[in-house]
């Protein structure tokens, strides 16, 4: 731990510190609702008789995978296919056909979903390129698709998803192109599966040194975080983008008054921006 | 925007009459394709909303004779039904429906199948 415990800390007060330590999460006092809730299914999972008690073992042990769990726990993995719909659009008319143009010479497209949950955002990544782009076969295609959760990576790699799951923003043509049922669950198949390299990452520790990126999502969990720790990622991701790359946002996030190199572009109500290029400096 | 929601059980036009209706949506029901074809002949509907397993005149019956049909081409399509098989889904969409709902379903399923339709709150006076 990085702070100082204070001498007398409540339980939730004491969530909030290893959860803001651990992932950035700032966890608002009104939540401590969510103790419970959230908590509950960690401590039977871990055979832990009681919430109190988890939190007890928690505040005892140094950090490891119990406290692992918790942090995860904590998280809003709230996502689903085409979110939104305007990024996607934005990306389909505006950010890929720029790409094809500006390396057409080196033939080379790299995405990150920088905070990928269960899937749905990095998968409708790799539909709209399958389904508008086939000259994309001919290039080096890279899709990262990362997360802090384990179970969620978890959920990534096995692209197995719930009748709720598909019926929520996947157009039903993609459905029956870009799945195969098995028993009552749908799954997506190995062409784009194959697209997807999954790994953990979490947001404030170092990243993986990828390729400069074309394009980044990152949304939906900045709003997460608290303004210091907004300011550093968008300040990191300036140096993973390539001059002139684009970053995707959550609808109600944004870069202004955070990062001025970023400039909005102009499509529908999409959350999309474009790092200024050198030129432009 | 007008809409047609076809479907056997009045509990269920009664929702599904209730989430177009939050949108903007003018809304009439039919409880089978028979019935909802009737209707059409009297009133421009831009929606419909369809039932797969009805008496009379099933929903993907109701689907082709829609489609076999030119002066409603501009018709959009949305089946709403139990049917969750990849065969059924493909034999309605190859029969030219728009859209495809998986009963059970929330209202935010069906509102983001509506947008990915061009239907939205904002364009929806
Ligand atoms: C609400 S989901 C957003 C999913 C998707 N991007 C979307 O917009 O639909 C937020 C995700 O951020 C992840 N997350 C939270 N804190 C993180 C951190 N510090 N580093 C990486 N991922 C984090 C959570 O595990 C969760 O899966
Ligand atoms: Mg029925």
């Amino acid at each position: 731990m990085t702070s100082a415990a204070p001498k007398f800390e409540s339980d939730f007060d004491f969530l909030r510190r290893l959860v803001h330590e651990r992932s950035a999460i700032v966890l608002e006092p009104t939540q401590s609702y969510l103790l419970e809730a959230r908590l509950g299914p960690v401590a039977h999972k871990a055979g832990i008789p009681t919430v109190g008690e988890l939190l007890r073992r928690l505040r005892l042990e140094r950090y490891g995978p119990l406290h692992r769990s918790v942090v995860e726990a904590m998280t809003t993995n709230e996502t689903f296919f085409f979110r939104d719909l305007a990024p996607f659009q934005a990306l389909q008319k505006v950010v890929i056909p720029a790409i094809l143009g500006n390396n057409a010479a080196s033939r080379q497209l790299s995405v990150w979903c920088a905070a990928a949950s269960s899937g749905q955002e990095p998968y409708s990544v790799a539909m709209t390129l399958r389904e508008h782009f086939p000259q994309l076969t001919q290039w080096k295609v890279e899709l990262h698709a990362t997360d802090l959760s384990d179970e969620m990576l978890e959920r990534v790699r096995s692209g197995s998803y719930s009748q709720l799951e598909v019926n929520r923003g996947l157009p039903a043509q993609m459905l029956i192109k870009y799945f195969q049922r098995s028993g009552v669950r749908w799954t997506v198949k190995p062409e784009l599966t194959s697209l997807l390299t999954v790994r953990k990452v979490n947001l404030i520790d170092p990243w993986p040194n990828f390729p400069l990126l074309d394009v980044v999502f990152l949304r939906n969990v900045l709003i997460y975080f608290d303004v210091e720790t907004k300011k550093k990622i968008l300040g990191r991701m300036k140096r993973v983008l390539r001059p002139g790359g684009y970053l995707f946002l959550g609808g109600a996030e944004t870069t202004s008054g955070l990062e001025d190199d970023f400039e909005r572009v102009n499509f529908a109500n999409a959350s999309c921006y474009q790092l200024r290029g050198p030129e432009a400096k | 925007m007008h809409a047609l929601v076809i479907d056997d059980s009045r509990a269920m036009r009664k929702v599904l009459s209730k989430i177009l209706g939050d949108l903007g949506f003018s809304v009439v029901e039919a409880g089978n394709g028979q019935e909802a074809l009737e209707r059409m002949q009297s009133e421009a509907v831009d929606l419909a909303l369809i039932d797969w397993n009805m008496p009379v005149m099933n929903g993907y019956e109701f689907l082709q004779a829609v489609r076999a049909q030119p002066s409603w081409a501009d018709v959009r399509l949305m089946m709403v039904t139990t049917e969750t098989g990849i065969e059924e889904m493909t034999k309605a969409l190859a029969a030219g429906a728009d859209e495809y709902v998986m009963k059970p379903f929330t209202k935010s399923d069906l509102v983001s199948k509506l947008g990915l339709m061009g239907f939205r709150r904002e364009a929806t006076p």
